[in-house]
């Protein structure tokens, strides 16, 4: 049975020009569309991470993640589990001109913990820090009000306990990847 | 000690062990080629001059494949770079370790679509194992080191460097460094610190050998299938005592060609679209299948879903991003072919299988192709040039049906003997992969065989092979048609024979006078062998234009994703 799913890659990579465009080129030639993706800094000198979703089985992103580890800019890759912890930060500017409509939008606000963080004589922006599944709820109910605007970062996810990244290095995921069967 | 990054570039080439340089000068790069001038003019290194870069590009790979050292050529900026990607993709399809050396514009120019510039770097990303743009004259010999090393290590394949025109004029520090040194200097010690199985091949798991030496012990029908990986890792006398040890036939893929030798009493011929009956059916019928240095190509696995559907499918690659890839394997073992037969040579036991061998081998593994007496065969052609050219004659070919009459007839005894572009079916490879070999061997006969559809593809670098007297002999398989996409039209389209007919061909006999050198047409045995011996003895570069009918095909052949034993046309 081909059971595709969201999948969360973690990669470590250098920090470097061209390195992203190197690794989302080798999702789009091996035919996947990447749904989210969000880059920045780590703690090491040096080097980027980027949490990346895509819509694949888990067998093809076993097979993605050795032709990433190929590219030699990649430090390690690891496919992180479904407990996982994932955010995402989002912006919704809303259109509230009156007053009641004003106060609506701090009710599914105040629910969601979002935050107002800019207010105007027709608008309003929050900020929702959240699963995918918390933005989506917030989105829907704030469709009664007009979304003039939304932005998302893109999820960043990272590894509960006390497993790191740095743990996952090529050697180890050599030794690992796709164990004899048979 | 400070010199120009031209001459640090020559040096490193030198610390490199670079003797033959193939290229193309151009504005960017002319720094390059003024310390090249005074390398070449002592004698440390060797340039040649090819027609087009496309075809100094194919000659690094010949040259490449030929003596499994790292070929070097040099482009300029623009169109001269972008004249080396067709040859890069046929390196980096096939595994061939190159090093190209592109020069672009200034760095205060680069980005402003200033003239001849072009973002190689951004364009063969897909198509190069890794590749850089240098900024800085103090990292040059640092990346050169690096590329080479990456060429030539893990599974091989081409590195680009792109060098702009200011930074080889610019001066930097030099210290020489021994080739063995590399490793732990600079930034190649960091990178193979870190990741050194992209350059060292992951040491076999010993308990995966042993479980494939059990699987053996237990198989009854082992089939093998020898894959490009077994030819670059020259591994093909351990294969040829491992098939003899555990006594399993053993097709060859084309680029498996040479890994075995041809006429061991286990090989089965080709494998695949146009592969042997014998190949094909033991595939089937085998319970046990050994891939070493094979990728399951779509041309060999067609169908993907019912190859070896009988079989335990045993995997044996360097690269682990090859495994399952294509086809779905029970059992693998990551690492080179070489170093993996030979802790198979010492853990497996003998074996006899005289009766699934009698099976395998009650099956053709050569097609007989019709005989004729009154117009030209292949198979004519081919067996006047078996009779009278060395057998350690390197062969290139390009692409279509001579390809694939000359893989399944000659019989190649050693890795680097065949040199043709399997993965990416290059037409107009051939040429300049046998300059390239020649250029490497001198004393050998180097054949290179072509139908009148390729030759014309690359034809100008005859003026290379008269310039620098390299006395390769051309074999035309002349049919007035673009033969291979022919035989599908007949046999898939219909007979519709859309742009298929090269009635336009030149005189490839006043074309090879007009370059300088002799040719002859022929359109029988008699003057073919004639032209042949003739070819031998002239002592430069020969074209043989033989005539043969437009209506020859392959055979036999599987249609693309059939399942592998159900031959469209049969031997």
């Amino acid at each position: 049975m081909i059971n595709i799913e969201r999948k969360t890659l973690a990669v470590l990579v250098d920090n470097e020009a061209g390195v992203l465009s190197q690794v989302t080129r080798l999702f789009s030639r091996k035919g996947y569309n990447i749904e989210s993706i969000a880059v920045g800094p780590t703690e090491g000198a040096n080097t980027s991470r980027m949490t990346i979703e895509i819509m694949a089985t888990r067998a093809a992103t076993e097979l993605l993640c050795n032709q990433l580890r190929k590219l030699f800019p990649v430090h390690s890759v690891c496919i992180l589990s479904d407990e996982a912890i994932r955010r995402e930060l989002v912006f919704i500017k809303v259109g509230a001109a009156t007053a009641e409509a004003r106060s609506e939008v701090v009710q599914i606000a105040n629910i969601f913990r979002a935050n107002i963080i800019d207010v105007s004589t027709g608008s309003m922006t929050l900020t929702v820090i959240g699963e995918e599944s918390k933005v989506e709820a917030i989105h829907r109910l704030l469709q009664k009000a007009t979304v003039l605007e939304m932005v998302r970062a893109g999820s960043v996810a990272l590894e509960r306990g006390d497993n790191t990244i740095n743990d996952e290095t090529k050697e180890k995921g050599e030794f690992n990847y796709g164990k004899n069967v048979l | 000690m400070q010199m120009t990054g031209a001459k640090i570039l020559m040096e490193c080439l030198l610390e490199q062990h670079v003797d033959t340089i193939f290229g193309y000068p151009g504005g960017t790069i002319l720094n390059v080629y003024d310390e090249l001038y005074s390398y070449e003019e002592d004698g440390r290194i060797r340039h040649i001059l090819t027609a087009h870069e496309q075809g100094a590009c194919h000659a690094a790979d010949g040259y490449a494949r030929a003596t499994g050292k790292v070929g070097v050529c040099f482009a300029t900026s623009g169109p001269g770079c972008t004249n080396l990607v067709t040859g890069i993709a046929t390196a980096y399809m096939d595994s061939a370790p190159i090093v190209c050396i592109t020069c672009n514009v200034g760095t205060s120019l680069l980005g402003k679509d200033s003239f001849q510039e072009v973002d190689i770097t951004g364009v063969t990303m897909p198509i190069t194992k890794c590749n850089y743009l240098v900024r800085d004259v103090n990292k040059l010999a640092d990346t050169v080191r690096e590329a080479f090393a990456i060429a030539r290590s893990g599974r091989p394949g081409p590195v680009l460097i792109d060098i702009p025109k200011n930074v080889t004029a610019e001066k930097a520090d030099y210290e020489p460094l021994r080739r063995s040194q590399h490793a732990s200097n600079g930034n190649l010690a960091a990178l193979m610190a870190r990741s050194s199985q992209n350059f060292k091949a992951p040491e076999p798991d010993h308990a995966d050998i042993d479980k494939l030496v059990e699987m053996i012990a237990a198989s009854k029908k082992p089939f093998v299938i020898c894959g490009g990986g077994v030819v670059r890792a020259r591994a093909h006398e351990e294969l040829c005592k491992l098939v003899n040890l555990i006594d399993a036939p053993a097709a060859v893929t084309v680029m498996g060609a040479g890994g075995l030798q041809g006429r061991d009493r286990h090989v089965t011929g080709m494998i695949g679209m146009h592969g042997s009956q014998a190949s094909n059916m033991a595939v089937d019928a085998c319970d046990l299948l050994i891939a070493i240095g094979c990728r399951f190509s779509d041309r060999v696995a067609l169908k993907p879903s019912t190859f070896a559907q009988n079989a335990k499918i045993v995997q044996i690659d360097i690269d682990r991003s090859e495994i399952n890839k294509n086809v779905q394997t029970h059992h693998h073992i990551v690492g080179d072919a070489k170093r993996v037969l030979e802790l198979l040579l010492e853990k497996a036991a003998p074996k006899q299988n005289d009766e699934w061998m009698k099976y395998v081998f009650s099956f053709k593994t050569e097609t007989e192709y019709d005989e004729a007496t009154d117009h030209l065969t292949p198979q004519q052609v081919l067996s006047s040039i078996a009779r009278i050219l060395p057998q350690d004659t390197i062969v290139a070919t390009d692409v279509g049906q001579h390809q694939m009459w000359a893989i399944q007839h000659f019989h190649f005894d050693y890795p680097g003997q065949l040199l043709t572009s399997g993965g990416f079916g290059t037409m107009g490879f051939g040429l300049g992969a046998a300059i390239g070999a020649q250029a490497a061997f001198p004393d050998k006969c180097v054949l290179h065989v072509t139908g009148d559809g390729c030759f014309r593809m690359n034809c100008h670098e005859l003026a290379t092979e008269q310039y620098y007297n390299l006395p390769i002999i051309n074999v035309v398989f002349n049919n007035g048609v673009l033969g291979m996409v022919r035989q599908w039209q007949t046999l898939i389209y219909n007979k519709r024979y859309a742009s298929t007919m090269l009635d336009r061909s030149p005189d490839f006999v006043k074309l090879a006078e007009a370059y300088g050198l002799s040719g002859k047409r022929v359109t029988n045995v008699e003057e073919l062998e004639a032209a042949l011996h003739e070819a031998l003895e002239c002592g430069h570069g020969y074209v043989i234009d033989c005539v043969i009918d437009m209506d020859e095909k392959v055979r036999p052949m599987v249609g693309g994703g059939s399942h592998i034993t159900d031959f469209m046309l049969n031997s």
